[in-house]
């Protein structure tokens, strides 16, 4: 599916431009594609690295492990092939947390420590396991409490009430995420058989 | 009020993960260290997969192509009566999240953050996340080739996310 998304997007995105004759934009496109991506991973390493070491504390000094058993009872019911006691379950809650709280920058590192721990009790190592699907249609459907750039913008422009939205953001949370674990279930069951 | 709390949360957690490193007396500094150090294969690994879906995004979004999209599906939302402007950011948030952004910033500015359009476009920005990032970057980090079912999961709760957050938004507000 990846390679079919990503594919008609090079396609359908160069023959528009040929149609429409943007052949200079096309060019410039192609070309600063890398610098763009450069751009975006040097503005996200600094703060992976710093929030990697902190979280590197909470992991040593075994507060990680702890927070891993307060909510295992919980995750068991929606990760059931992780088992107990495994570190991916601490780091799954702390990116979800800081995903919650509007910590988008926290979130990317804990997320990546959860994959990578994941990918540990991955038996096949190049395709996605049930536990990581599940994981990351959580993540996608955007689990927020507090969305911070959203208000900050709000606040920006002189709105009246800007966190008026905050309720009704956290029903559509709920509702998304709800129908993408209800998906995700069937999926998984119906792959298994 | 709302914003002392939210700038309470970053240091609380930095002041609590350390205190409880130093109570159970560990080589916080080393730690913090080497956790550090894990962000450049972090890094290293992503880039790739970064780089391709951003490459095949950026070509779709400058050809002007979903521009086009938006024109055809405009009578369609005028009859039901959802502000057309509100378009663009239900079709952008899945793909890109700085556009998404973008447009927000610019209905905000247009339309104000008060109105229905701009409410809409708040509570589409807020409650979803950007699946092709998240899923390019997360699976990338990892060596992941086959996704499996994770991309079709990941649009329809999109598409659920952003139908309930124009029809909430439409009963509520």
């Amino acid at each position: 599916m990846v390679n079919k998304i990503w594919g008609s997007f090079i396609i359908i995105g160069i023959i528009f431009c040929l149609i429409t004759g943007k052949i200079d934009v096309l060019n410039n496109t192609i070309l600063n594609s890398g610098k763009n991506t450069l751009d975006m991973i040097l503005k996200i390493f600094p703060v992976m690295a710093l929030w990697l070491g902190i979280m590197n504390i909470a992991a040593s000094s075994g507060l990680l492990n702890q927070f891993s058993k307060k909510l295992y009872p919980l995750m068991k019911k929606i990760f059931p092939d992780i088992p107990e006691g495994h570190e991916s379950i601490g780091y799954i809650c702390s990116n979800i947390i800081a995903n919650m709280f509007g910590l988008g920058n926290a979130a990317t590192p804990f997320g990546l420590k959860a994959m990578s721990s994941l990918q540990k009790l991955n038996n096949q190592k190049d395709t996605a396991s049930r536990s990581m699907i599940t994981f990351l249609v959580i993540n996608t459907s955007g689990v927020t409490i507090i969305p911070t750039t959203v208000i900050s913008l709000r606040m920006l422009y002189e709105s009246k009430n800007p966190t008026e939205i905050v309720p009704i953001c956290i029903l559509t949370t709920i509702i998304s995420l709800l129908c993408a674990l209800i998906i995700d279930y069937i999926y998984a069951k119906r792959s298994k058989s | 009020m709302f914003k002392i709390i939210c700038d309470l949360i970053l240091p609380s957690l930095v002041l609590f993960v350390t205190s409880y490193g130093l109570i159970h007396k560990k080589n916080i500094y080393d730690d913090f260290v080497t956790g550090a150090k894990q962000s450049f294969d972090m890094i290293l690994s992503i880039f790739p997969s970064m780089l391709a879906m951003i490459f095949g995004i950026n070509i779709l979004l400058e050809s002007g192509f979903i521009d086009f999209i938006f024109k055809s599906l405009g009578s369609f939302f005028t009859y039901i009566k959802v502000p057309i402007d509100v378009l663009p950011m239900a079709i952008m948030r899945p793909i890109s999240g700085s556009s998404s952004l973008a447009i927000l910033n610019n209905i905000l500015k247009h339309a104000g953050p008060d109105s229905l359009t701009g409410k809409m476009a708040s509570i589409i920005q807020g409650s979803t996340d950007t699946t092709f990032y998240v899923l390019t970057l997360y699976f990338g980090s990892v060596g992941i080739k086959k996704i499996r079912y994770a991309l079709k999961v990941g649009l329809i709760a999109d598409f659920i996310g952003i139908v309930s957050a124009i029809i909430l938004s439409k009963i509520f507000f």
